[in-house]
């Protein structure tokens, strides 16, 4: 069964990039700096999205799992994002940045300026701009090129059916896994980390990686959802939705372990050089949302997905997921914002149009990428299992 | 107290097989005994779902409570400490330095609580003599427990067994 897009599917993309597009211009016609960090900030959560999308397909190759087969098709149709997520990257930080990035203004690199900067100084071998949009070109590359070559192997599978292409798909996997092992960690440190220059964080590619895997596994399973209850999928059971909500669970304690590690560390040793980042997201103006996305990201998950009977039930998962992803969005809204804005940033019609224009384009491509093939990758050699699958 | 017969079973596909249809005839499975898990071999013999993972929410909510107790009395109350050169003495000023004690003690108690249960449950406490109807049970046969409170129906039991796919029939230790 091919899954066909909409009326509505298109007119929310569209609506939802008329939106975005609309927000952005009223942003470049008052505050551009804002309009660059919305920008910044909507980019990466959906390309979080997408990268978790390629790391769950990837995995469960590596890992030779059966259960996933029959939604395998919903993450590649994710991961398809990559090379749109990727390239949008590229193009703000070619044209946005100096508004988002200090360390690119050359002044601070200049001995006689009254502006020279000793530390970032010392940062000039990895924080220039040729090594940085190489990195970025590399880390497009990586990603998006596997994303494209596992959606071609699957592609092929379905054509002539056969292990040749699960083994091709794995041994990409494998290699895809070990790079995005360092690209994920050096990826959060050159898109997230280098806002706040002088400040670093050994932790942070960690918990940018929870917060990504999080996220993309909510997506995930609220799209499972919207495509079951649209007749799409008439094998996923709540067997398959009680392994989608365990990873939702488990990843949001994951990611709540790693953001106490890094905060409780920080804190407890109060040098001033690393106690500046949360200082900042401890003063007045931030310190609402701080608590608020801990709360959220923490306790809606562990609360109401903790027992086997809510992690079956479809609408435990959406109540949970919506409240994650607005959560995760408020994680990586305070990651990116005060670093850039100062005290100046707020939640208001520029941020939530970004995310609106990057969220439109998402859904247009995963919708379309989605109809373009079986939604159920029939020549899955684990297929059978994953009909069968029972917890 | 009820009283057992246990059926020694060669294969756990005929076991499997055969529950159903026992059941049917209204023979009460008390237990089953197998050499590995069988897949699906609780439902089918009609076990309810272990309550365990609510003794182990209940356990760690008191070890919780106990890490909270204790570490605002060792640490605030008895003993005030400058925790971080942050000298607040407020219990919930210094919360992030006590997280840590607070999750292990949450761990511990839950996963020493849901032990202790589960062999008091089951009654394999050390100590204990294990419960064990025919000792190839461990090997490679499979032992059903079936319920048998009626000395006269026993012959006619055995031979619903015998014909329902069970290798043989016998009374504990015998």
């Amino acid at each position: 069964m091919n899954y066909s897009v909409t009326k509505n599917n298109k007119m929310l993309s569209i609506g939802l990039i008329a939106f975005g597009i609309a927000g952005i211009a009223y942003g470049f016609a008052t505050d551009h700096t804002r309009v660059w960090a919305s920008l910044l900030q909507s980019n990466f959560y959906l390309l979080a999205i997408a990268l978790a999308g390629l790391f769950f397909y990837a995995l469960q190759f590596a890992a030779e799992v059966g259960w996933s087969a029959v939604i395998l098709r919903i993450p590649l149709a994710m991961a398809q994002y990559l090379p749109y997520a990727c390239g949008f990257l590229i193009l703000i930080f070619i044209f946005g940045h100096h508004d988002i990035y200090h360390w690119t203004h050359p002044e601070l690199y200049d001995k006689s300026s009254p502006e020279f900067d000793k530390i970032l100084y010392g940062k000039k071998a990895f924080l220039n701009i040729p090594f940085f949009i190489i990195r970025l070109t590399l880390y497009g590359l990586i990603w998006a090129g596997s994303a494209l070559m596992l959606r071609k192997y699957a592609m092929e599978e379905d054509r002539i059916g056969g292990t040749e292409n699960y083994w091709k798909s794995s041994k990409l996997a494998h290699v895809f896994l070990v790079l995005f092992a360092v690209t994920s960690s050096t990826g959060a440190w050159d898109i997230l980390m280098s806002i706040d220059a002088h400040w670093f964080s050994t932790l942070f590619g960690w918990y940018t990686f929870a917060g990504l895997f999080v996220t993309g596994m909510t997506v995930m399973g609220l799209l499972t959802i919207y495509l079951k209850r649209n007749g799409y999928l008439p094998k996923v059971n709540e067997n398959h939705i009680q392994d989608i909500g365990k990873f939702m669970f488990a990843f949001s304690i994951f990611w709540t372990y790693l953001w106490f590690s890094q905060f409780m560390l920080i804190w407890y040793a109060n040098l001033p050089e690393e106690v500046a980042y949360y200082a900042l997201r401890q003063t007045p103006h931030f310190k609402p949302i701080f608590i608020i996305n801990f709360l959220i990201n923490f306790f809606v998950p562990f609360l109401t997905l903790m027992t086997r009977d809510a992690k079956r039930k479809e609408n435990a998962i959406i109540v949970a997921g919506v409240l994650m992803i607005i959560g995760h969005w408020l994680d990586v809204w305070l990651i990116v914002m005060p670093g850039i804005m100062g005290t100046h940033a707020h939640i208001g019609f520029v941020e939530i149009a970004a995310t609106s224009f990057f969220a439109g384009v998402f859904l247009w491509v995963f919708f379309n990428s989605l109809s373009k093939a079986p939604i159920v990758a029939e020549n899955h050699p684990m297929i059978e299992e994953s009909y069968h699958f029972q917890l | 107290m009820s009283k057992y017969i246990f059926a020694i079973y060669n294969d756990e596909d005929v076991l499997m097989q055969n529950i159903k249809p026992l059941r049917n005839n209204g023979v009460r499975i008390k237990e089953v005994f197998s050499p590995f898990p069988v897949h699906g071999m609780d439902q089918i013999i009609g076990h309810k779902r272990t309550r365990i993972s609510i003794c182990a929410f209940i356990y760690g909510i008191i070890g919780c409570c106990l890490a909270l107790i204790m570490t605002n009395y060792m640490m605030i109350t008895d003993w005030p400490m400058d925790i971080g050169g942050k000298p607040s003495f407020a219990f919930y000023k210094n919360l992030p330095a006590f997280v840590p004690v607070i999750f292990e003690s949450t761990i511990f108690c839950a996963a020493h609580g849901m032990v202790i249960t589960f062999y008091l449950r089951s009654k394999t406490l050390p100590g204990v003599t294990a419960f064990v109807p025919d000792t190839r049970m461990t090997d490679d046969k499979f032992v059903m427990q079936v319920e048998c409170n009626d000395n006269s129906k026993k012959a006619e039991l055995t031979a619903l067994l015998m014909k329902h796919g069970a290798e043989e029939v016998k009374e504990y230790g015998k």
